[in-house]
């Protein structure tokens, strides 16, 4: 499938001691840079109401476009206003809030989907691996953003309708990663044990298979955030997203796009943000299956 | 050979039949396509008409039926907006997204691979933290800022090249850097493992002693193979980014598949959004097939899957 099955399909070791983990996790520079901007972000999001110097909804016709303070504005807008004169700034915070919670809440609804469906197909095989390897192959042939539009503009833009969409989108990665590991712990000695002792599938499932299963789990959990994030600044972008008012990064980047020849800064700050964000994310997911797994690195 | 070739092309047309089922029931998720159609301030009547004039009072299953066997005909209906079939509309528009498509996977593979074999010749060097840095930079890229930010750049401030349309082929290098930079870090890291694993392989140790000169054993030896994945993932990633287009297609307003889903979306034109699903889903589906069968070939380990 993807890149991203194939260093995870790896033998994976027993837990190493923690002392190794946590020097091998200190020593890593893309890890610790990734996670200081994701945490920093995440602070920024959650305080967003007391960093914002002013209300994101709040207009102001006499102060459009006030350029930010490095190309000649003044700090009572640090990074300038948009074309209804509200405060980039403040807007810029409150969409760290949007995407962070998208990216967020799709990723945990399509990493349930696609866990069950791989742990399921991994460790049962047979027919349920069939039907699960079948719905994966039907997912990927759906063009997402496509589908994502369509059904958008059917229920209506919201983020409560965005969030939705983007999670039973988004499962197909968790599933090919999830059956493949899961296929690998299966087949250990002790599962065999287990099994021979008589312990029940739910429990095998629970405390066999799923701790074994969890470092690579957390990777696609972060890979799938950074994924979801920019699906959604891209529908927003395309204004069949969260919609006007709500400062989402990717509307803001289409709300300056008109006024780009005049004032580039209103496309540049917001893309760039995303950017700095998805990088970050996908910085720690790598980290993590360095540190996690270190004889998958290639 | 025959046997798998047959198995995939059954596994490939089960795929196909559902995707038909679930692009097709998509646009049901409304509950009620005709008022959908017919808008906000319709009257009950015009909605009643609406619906009689389109079928939508069938049952879904027969509606199915009867788009399928259409659709399997070549015929996908005709446009609510452009009142023209949506066939002809799409066939029309698909050879900008072709193009645009094949463009984009060459840059990207001729970008890549160099790329990706120079920095599995010389790990850690300064070329493979390029290649590095261009495949983590690349997968965090919003397509549709790096677009706008070229425009900025290259049509704007420079004016080298025009900013959007798709009257030239310079019209075409603005669009292909973007769709291909999207599908260069994977085909990037693919070759780069690639070729690692394989130049700590006996037989290129076997080349090297039996005094191979260096680009022999690189080029003729190790490249060969490592370039196995590297092709079937290239034909995967062309479908993926012909269903990608649609945003960059956008950015440059360039008036191919992508831009018509956009805005068929927009204007609610159901039969021609139905009608691209499934065309870029059957696209998919073929070069994954066509990948697959290549796989097999090159490698016959692959058969038994």
């Amino acid at each position: 499938m993807t890149d991203i099955a194939d260093p995870l399909s790896a033998e994976i070791q027993g837990p190493s001691p923690r002392q190794m983990l946590k020097s091998r996790a200190l020593s890593h520079k893309g890890l610790i840079f990734g996670l200081s901007v994701v945490l920093l972000l995440v602070v920024v999001a959650l305080f967003a109401p007391l960093l914002a110097p002013h209300d994101p909804y709040a207009q102001s016709l006499m102060n459009r476009m006030v350029p930010p303070v490095f190309m000649g504005g003044t700090w009572e807008h640090p990074l300038g206003t948009d074309h209804l004169g509200r405060d980039y700034l403040s807007r810029l915070l409150y969409g760290a809030r949007v995407s962070l919670m998208i990216g967020a809440i799709a990723a945990l609804i399509s990493g349930v989907i696609g866990t069950a469906m791989g742990v399921a197909a991994g460790y049962f095989g047979g027919k349920v691996d069939a039907v699960v390897t079948f719905l994966i192959n039907v997912r990927l042939a759906m063009p997402v953003v496509l589908v994502a539009l369509a059904v958008v503009a059917i229920l209506g833009g919201s983020l409560t309708v965005v969030i939705c969409v983007l999670g039973l989108l988004l499962w197909d990665r968790f599933a090919v990663v999830m059956r493949a590991s899961t296929l690998q712990i299966s087949r250990r000695d002790y599962v065999a044990a287990a099994q021979v002792i008589g312990a029940s599938t739910p429990r095998i499932l629970l405390t066999e298979i799923m701790p074994n299963v969890f470092n690579n789990l957390i990777v696609i959990v972060t890979l799938e955030m950074a994924h979801a994030i920019l699906l959604e600044a891209a529908l927003s972008f395309l204004g069949l997203g969260v919609q006007p008012p709500t400062p989402s990064w990717g509307l803001m980047v289409s709300e300056g796009k008109n006024m780009m020849l005049f004032e580039p800064w209103l496309v540049l700050i917001p893309g760039a943000v995303l950017f700095v964000l998805v990088l970050a994310i996908n910085l720690m997911g790598d980290g993590l299956r360095d540190v996690t797994a270190p004889e998958g690195r290639s | 050979m025959f046997a798998f070739i047959l198995k995939r092309l059954g596994l490939a047309l089960l795929v196909a039949f559902t995707v038909s089922f679930i692009s097709f029931s998509l646009l049901f998720l409304s509950g009620d396509p005709a008022a959908a159609l017919a808008g906000e301030t319709a009257s009950g009547e015009d909605v009643e008409a609406l619906r009689r004039l389109y079928g939508f009072d069938r049952p879904m299953m027969v509606q199915y039926g009867d788009w399928l066997f259409s659709a399997l005909r070549g015929d996908f209906g005709e446009s609510y907006y452009f009142k023209l079939p949506v066939a002809s509309l799409i066939a029309e528009r698909l050879q900008v997204t072709m193009t645009l498509g094949v463009c984009g996977i060459l840059f990207a593979l001729a970008t890549a691979v160099p790329l990706g074999v120079a920095a599995a010749i010389r790990p850690n060097s300064l070329i493979d933290r390029v290649a590095l840095f261009l495949s983590v930079a690349g997968q965090a890229m919003p397509s549709f800022w790096f677009g706008l930010i070229l425009i900025v750049v290259f049509a704007i401030q420079l004016g080298w090249l025009p900013p959007s349309g798709a009257s030239s082929w310079r019209h075409f290098i603005m669009p292909t850097i973007v769709l291909g930079y999207y599908a260069m870090p994977a085909i990037m890291r693919l070759t780069r493992a690639g070729m690692l694993d394989v130049l700590n392989s006996d037989y290129i140790r076997t080349a090297r002693a039996k005094g191979s000169g260096e680009m022999r054993v690189l080029f003729k030896h190790a490249l060969r193979n490592a370039i196995i994945p590297v092709v079937s993932l290239a034909a995967v990633q062309m479908g993926f980014m012909l269903g990608g287009s649609i945003v960059v297609e956008s950015v440059f307003a360039l008036h191919g598949a992508g831009y018509l889903a956009w805005e068929s979306i927009a204007r609610n034109d159901l039969p021609t959004v139905q009608a691209l699903i499934l065309v870029f889903s059957m696209f998919y589906i073929v070069f994954t097939f066509l990948a697959d069968v290549l796989n097999a070939w090159l490698d016959p380990r692959m058969r038994s899957a």
